[in-house]
């Protein structure tokens, strides 16, 4: 039993309950965790009218194992979308769709329609380099290359030739840093390893690495689990910031993250979409029992 | 399940830590007496080796004046056939004569000759043949003495009566006059760095069969290095993960375990037989070799390649990186260092092989320092071998002091490893 409490006590106020569908089972509470079957399709607004990236009826499977059921999720353009549920239910792997990293884990199948603006992303002619660098990612553990902090944020530019001269480059790399606010905290040291950095400065590295190739989307797998609160801090502004120019879809375990960064909410259960809506109608007032259930606690 | 006080778990916590206690000891004196038995083991190896081999970097000279006298050689000029046909011998027993003019009859007198090594003829031909102005002159030289006095000389300083072997009582005579009056000594045996093998142990040298180990273990690197390392790039990287490249794992794994002298019956019926390559090539032994070390560098190099973080990958993959640019740009640099080990292992096991080198012709009787991969060679391994299977003496010093080259080989190409995977290894 998950015994994280709200400390954004204010998101889900006591009324939340009178609120739900009074026709719920109460068992329900008690054995949260249903069978993928048992969980209806979605509910909420899972579709909004300018998607910049579109999945129908994705499914994800392991092998012989299904990992994500029937998906079918909108994201907007320049919107922060927050993914949230349990362990293993299927966020990450979804996250993951979106940019095809799931095509490196052996006997990983993804099904279904995803689009970038219309673009198909899976298909026979789909070439990942060039998708790749329109969706960037930031994973869990900061993952810095072991060079410097200039190579780790110019390689980027380098291998996909978007910078020619030198000094476009030496632009590109300040832009990047001072975006993802490292710039004053490293303008010094550019020639010196970026393993050598502190967790928090090693995963806003990777921002400015990943923005650095000017991609149109970022996904962010858990970015601020291995940081410190002040670090979390940092980085949750620099998302809100980064909404400007970019689409972002964020996995996090960290409600009050998803509450803070996000302007909506999907949660997802068992490899099901069980509810998306706007962060604060999930925080609110939840429309389904699981997603309240989780939200509140009881379980995760 | 039986609730225990804080006190009962203390006190079984307590019960069990002298245990605890003694068995992490007896761990550790474990480990302890392996490493003092490993290093022991060296040390033997190290002591009789060196101490059997060291006096092979020494040789007995013998200080003769010698005069180029045109009679006594048979030549009034110096070209190459007079020099080819002139009686050098002549001269050095002419030396030798009068050095000691009391020797009479033949049996005395061959037995006098015998003193100095009969390269030494060799010795003053090329003398003469650089420098012609010598001829009809005087000069005083040292040669090497013949390998039954070195044996002597140097068995002197374990027994006061020496080793006297086929040495006669008369020459044991001659011998410690001219000790006495410093026309024998001991001086740095160079003849053992610059020479091939010789029937003669005061004419063998190392050095063929160092060059012949050297052309071939650079044959064997140029290879198996790149192969190995694309192999393991690409079945750890790129290949599908199938029964078939299963097979090829359980394959390769299979093949790092074949006994090496099927490898030189296999080079020795397609590198000889069908392509007709040179017999006794350092190219052929490469070649077999690199056969042979492959399987070891790619395990190698799979296992390094396994090692690197899959963060690294997904990094760059994340940023768009193609598959080869992940590779050559993230992968391979931090993969590097343990590749370089396994090369140098395979390499090592490389210099000390024998057994697939006889089979092509390596074991040949080889005199002549090879100038390049086609030329006959032999190596350092087959050289020890050969060299322990002669019935001289002399050879004994000289088996166990290229035993001491090898390892001088060896330890320089693990130094070369070590720094290099210093300056490759990159901390992430």
């Amino acid at each position: 039993m998950n015994t994280m409490t709200l400390s954004a006590g204010e998101a889900i106020p006591a009324e939340t309950k009178a609120t739900k569908p009074a026709a719920e089972p109460p068992s329900v509470k008690n054995q949260a965790v249903k069978r993928p079957e048992e969980i209806a399709s979605t509910v909420g607004s899972p579709f909004c009218d300018e998607a910049k990236l579109r999945m129908r009826n994705v499914n994800v499977f392991y092998g012989e194992a299904q990992a994500i059921h029937d998906v079918s999720l909108d994201i907007g353009r320049n919107q922060v979308v927050a993914m949230i549920g349990p362990s293993g239910c299927g966020k990450s792997t979804f996250l993951r769709c979106l940019n095809r990293m799931n095509d490196t884990i052996e006997g990983c199948r993804v099904e279904g329609e995803l689009s970038l603006d219309g673009e198909a992303i899976y298909g026979p002619k789909v070439d990942v380099v060039p998708l790749r660098a329109r969706v960037g990612m930031v994973f869990q553990k900061p993952n810095p290359f072991p060079k410097t902090i200039y190579d780790n944020v110019a390689y980027g530019p380098k291998i996909h030739g978007i910078a020619s001269r030198r000094a476009e480059l030496d632009e590109i790399v300040e832009n990047s840093l001072r975006r993802a606010g490292l710039w004053n905290e490293v303008k010094d040291r550019l020639d010196k390893p970026g393993t050598g950095l502190s967790g928090g400065q090693q995963q806003r590295l990777c921002i400015a690495r990943a923005i650095a190739v000017s991609p149109e989307v970022i996904l962010m797998d858990e970015p601020c689990s291995a940081l410190d609160p002040i670090a979390t801090a940092r980085i949750e502004e620099l998302i809100d910031e980064l909404r400007q120019n970019y689409t972002i879809a964020i996995v996090t375990h960290s409600m009050q993250q998803a509450a803070r960064v996000s302007q909506r909410t999907a949660y997802f259960h068992l490899g099901k979409l069980v509810e998306v809506n706007d962060t604060e109608t999930v925080f609110t007032n939840p429309e389904h029992e699981l997603t309240e259930a989780y939200i509140t606690g009881r379980f995760g | 399940m039986t609730d225990l006080t804080q006190k009962q778990v203390r006190e079984r916590i307590a019960a069990r830590l002298a245990s605890r206690h003694r068995k992490e000891k007896l761990f550790r004196g474990l480990g302890i007496a392996s490493i003092a038995f490993g290093v022991l083991a060296v040390l033997v190896l190290f002591t009789d080796i060196i101490s059997k081999g060291h006096s092979a970097f020494l040789q007995t000279d013998i200080q003769l004046e010698v005069t180029y006298d045109p009679a006594e050689l048979g030549i009034d000029k110096i070209d190459e056939e007079s020099l080819a046909w002139a009686n050098f011998d002549g001269v050095i027993r002419a030396s030798l004569r009068e050095r000691f003019p009391d020797v009479s009859g033949r049996r005395d007198k061959r037995e006098l000759y015998t003193l100095v090594s009969n390269g030494a003829g060799f010795e003053l031909r090329k003398r003469l043949q650089d420098n012609p102005e010598l001829l009809g002159k005087t000069e005083t030289l040292w040669f090497n003495a013949d390998d039954d006095v070195d044996t002597y000389i140097k068995s002197l300083s374990k027994s006061d009566d020496g080793f006297l072997g086929r040495t006669s009582e008369q020459k044991v005579v001659w011998v410690q006059a001219l000790r006495e009056s410093g026309e024998l000594k001991k001086r740095f045996n160079t003849t053992f760095f610059t020479n091939g093998d010789s029937r003669e142990p005061e004419q063998a040298g190392i050095r063929a069969a160092l060059v012949g180990s050297l052309f071939t273990l650079l044959v064997t690197l140029v290879l198996s290095f790149p192969i190995g390392v694309a192999a393991a790039i690409y079945l750890e990287e790129f290949a599908p993960k199938n029964r078939w490249t299963d097979l090829i794992e359980v394959n390769i794994n299979n093949l790092a375990a074949v006994p090496s002298i099927v490898f030189g019956l296999l080079g020795l019926a397609i590198f000889i037989n069908f392509f007709e390559m040179p017999r006794s090539a350092p190219l052929v032994g490469g070649l077999v070799l690199t056969l042979m070390t492959l399987p070891t560098i790619i395990i190698s190099s799979r296992a390094s390649l396994k090692s690197v973080p899959p963060s690294i990958r997904e990094a760059a993959m994340g940023m768009g990186a193609s598959r080869m640019q992940v590779v050559l740009h993230h992968v391979l640099p931090l993969a590097m260092p343990g590749m370089l080990t396994g090369a140098i292992i395979g390499m090592a096991q490389a210099l000390g092989e024998t057994a697939p080198l006889l089979m092509i012709g390596m074991v040949a009787f080889i005199v002549d320092v090879p100038h390049g991969i086609t030329d006959p060679s032999t190596v350092l391994p087959v050289q020890i071998f050969l060299w322990a299977d002669s019935p001289e003496r002399a050879f004994v010093e000289r088996t166990s002091a290229a035993i001491m080259v090898l390892l001088a080989v060896l330890i320089t190409m693990n130094t070369c490893a070590v720094w290099l995977r210093k300056k490759l290894e990159r901390r992430w």
